[in-house]
Parts: structure tokens; sequence; C-alpha cells
């Protein structure tokens, strides 16, 4: 009985599998780039953009197909003397803001750095409005 | 006036827990849309996806009038699901040219075969080359793409009975 719902368990995982394409990955989704220094500057830059598919994760950390194939993208043209800058512009061209996995500036994305800048000046307002009064009270009750 | 002070955290609270709950019951969006909407297709040329239909290239997207760019692939489940309103926007007077993403030549021929073929020409993407390059980010989406080439308009996930209308009215619009 136990054999039978681990076999139906495993089924039901194995079901997701099928809609995943059976091609294999472009050349340089996982091999990486011969000369160390390129690969450590495309390694840097594929740890900044954000996997498409499975948005909670770099492109370097993910094994979604589409991820493989943006590596391909990446090492290639660095292989072919894009400087990173470029092929991050490239992508954001594309998929705006979204597709970057550090957190930039920008005209969408400003107030999220913003916002705890004000709220630290609200909250030290209070405190330094609060405080002051205590001391004034404590210099009244003296 | 101090006692209604007391309350604002509880209300900042309430807020936030009723936030919370609302956000809960909604879809969750993950579209990824592409910002290459008014701009022109990248270059490309495909190889044809299987035997029956020859490959894509930018230069099938400029002349005439405007088309639909469906990006698919035959491991693609909603693709399926797609098929029957592809057929309908044939029907109707629309030129689609499909993108094979990741795909075997045998496999587009079995999916055509038992879905019906829509498509003018269908190009194999291999490692999603120019859907990256058009921001795309998922199969299946489909693309409006004026006479000019540019693109126009973007339809993320496979399109409903409903969305077919959509897309016919876009293709007016490009004209």
């Amino acid at each position: 009985m136990i054999r039978v719902f681990a076999a139906l368990l495993c089924a039901l995982a194995a079901l997701p599998a099928q809609a995943q394409d059976t091609m294999p990955p472009a050349p340089y989704a996982y091999t990486q780039l011969e000369d160390p220094a390129l690969e450590a500057e495309a390694t840097t830059l594929m740890q900044t953009l954000r996997c498409l598919k499975c948005q909670s994760q770099s492109i370097a950390d993910s094994d979604a197909p589409m991820a493989g194939d943006m590596r391909h993208q990446v090492r290639s043209r660095i292989l072919a003397g894009e400087s990173p800058a470029e092929i991050r512009r490239w992508l954001v061209a594309r998929y705006g803001d979204y597709v970057s996995y550090e957190p930039e500036v920008s005209a969408t994305t400003w107030p999220l750095f913003a916002v705890p800048v004000l709220v630290i000046l609200v909250v030290a307002g209070v405190l330094v409005r609060r405080l002051g009064r205590r001391r004034n009270d404590a210099g009244d009750a003296a | 006036m101090r006692s209604l002070y007391l309350w604002v955290p509880l209300a900042l609270f309430a807020f936030f827990a009723g936030l919370a709950g609302y956000m809960l019951t909604q879809e969750k969006d993950q579209f990824v849309e592409s910002t290459m909407i008014g701009q022109p297709l990248p270059a490309f040329a495909l190889e044809p996806a299987f035997a029956g239909l020859p490959g894509a290239s930018k230069a099938d997207f400029t002349g005439g009038r405007p088309r639909l760019l469906n990006i698919w692939a035959s491991w693609c489940l909603p693709c399926i699901a797609e098929a029957p309103q592809l057929e309908a926007l044939k029907a109707q007077g629309a030129e689609i040219i499909g993108i094979a993403i990741r795909d075997r030549p045998e496999d587009v021929a079995a999916f055509l075969s038992r879905h019906g073929n829509p498509y003018a020409r269908i190009g194999s993407d291999p490692i999603s080359e120019v859907q990256l390059a058009i921001g795309s980010s998922g199969v299946p989406e489909t693309f409006v793409i004026d006479a000019e080439g540019v693109i126009r308009y973007q339809h993320i996930g496979d399109i409903r009975e409903a969305d077919v209308p959509k897309l016919l009215a876009e293709l007016e619009k490009a004209q």
C-alpha cells in the first residue's frame, strides 16, 4: 500500500517535467569561458540578473532552461567583447528593471530607497521632541 | 486626544493585516512585460523549425500588412489550448509567423499534425535567442508586428477565445 502511495507521489512530482523541453542546453549555459578573467566578469554579471521564469533566483543560480539561455547570451556576448554594463543595458531595454537582480535607483524604484530615509527622519524627529520634553519635565520637577 | 493617539498603532496593524488579507485573494501576476513595444524587431534569421514550412527572418515581417508573431513550443501545454484560437485568427485573415523555442523538427511536425497548423512560417530558436531579443519571457506569447517591422502589442500567455477579437483589433490598429 505504501509502495503504491510512493509511486503515485513520484508520478505527481514528475508531472511538471512534461512541460519542459528535451533540447540540450545552449553551448555556454553550463560551460565556463576559457579565460578565467572573462568568466569572472560573466559570473559577476549573471549574479545581478534575474531569471525570468523563476523570479526569485539569479540566472547564475537557476537551472531553468531559459536561465541557461540567458547565461549563454551573457557569456557569448562577453566573449565577443561586450562590456557587462552593455549586456545589462541590453537586457534592461527588453525586460525593464525587472530583469535586474540588483536593486537600482530609477524612476520607478526611488520610493523604495526614499521611504526608509523618510521614516528614519520622522522617528528621529519624534524622539528628539519626546526626549527633549522629558528632560524639561525632569528640570521642572527638580 | 491622547487616548486617540493610542489607537493609531492598532489601526495601522489592522490596515496592514487587511491589506495582506486582500492581496492573498488577488491572483498573483508573474508576467514580465516586454519593454520593446514601439521598438523595431531586432534583425534575425531563423532556420525552418521543420521540413514543412520555411523559416522566419525579420524581412518576413516587413511590407504589406501587420502580422502576428507567435512564440510557442511543442512541449508547451498551454500552446495546445491556444491552437484553436490561432486557427480562428488565421480564418479571420491574420498572418501568423511562429517561432518555436527549444524545439525539435519531429516534435514540431507531430504537434502541428495533431493540433493544426495556422502558421505561414516557423523559425526554430533552439537557444531562445530571438525570444530574449524581443523581451519575451515565456511560451506562449503573441506579438503584433506592423508592416514596418515595429513591435506594437504583446499578449502574454495562451490566447483565449475572448482574446481573438482583441488581437484582431490590435492588428487593425497597427495598419
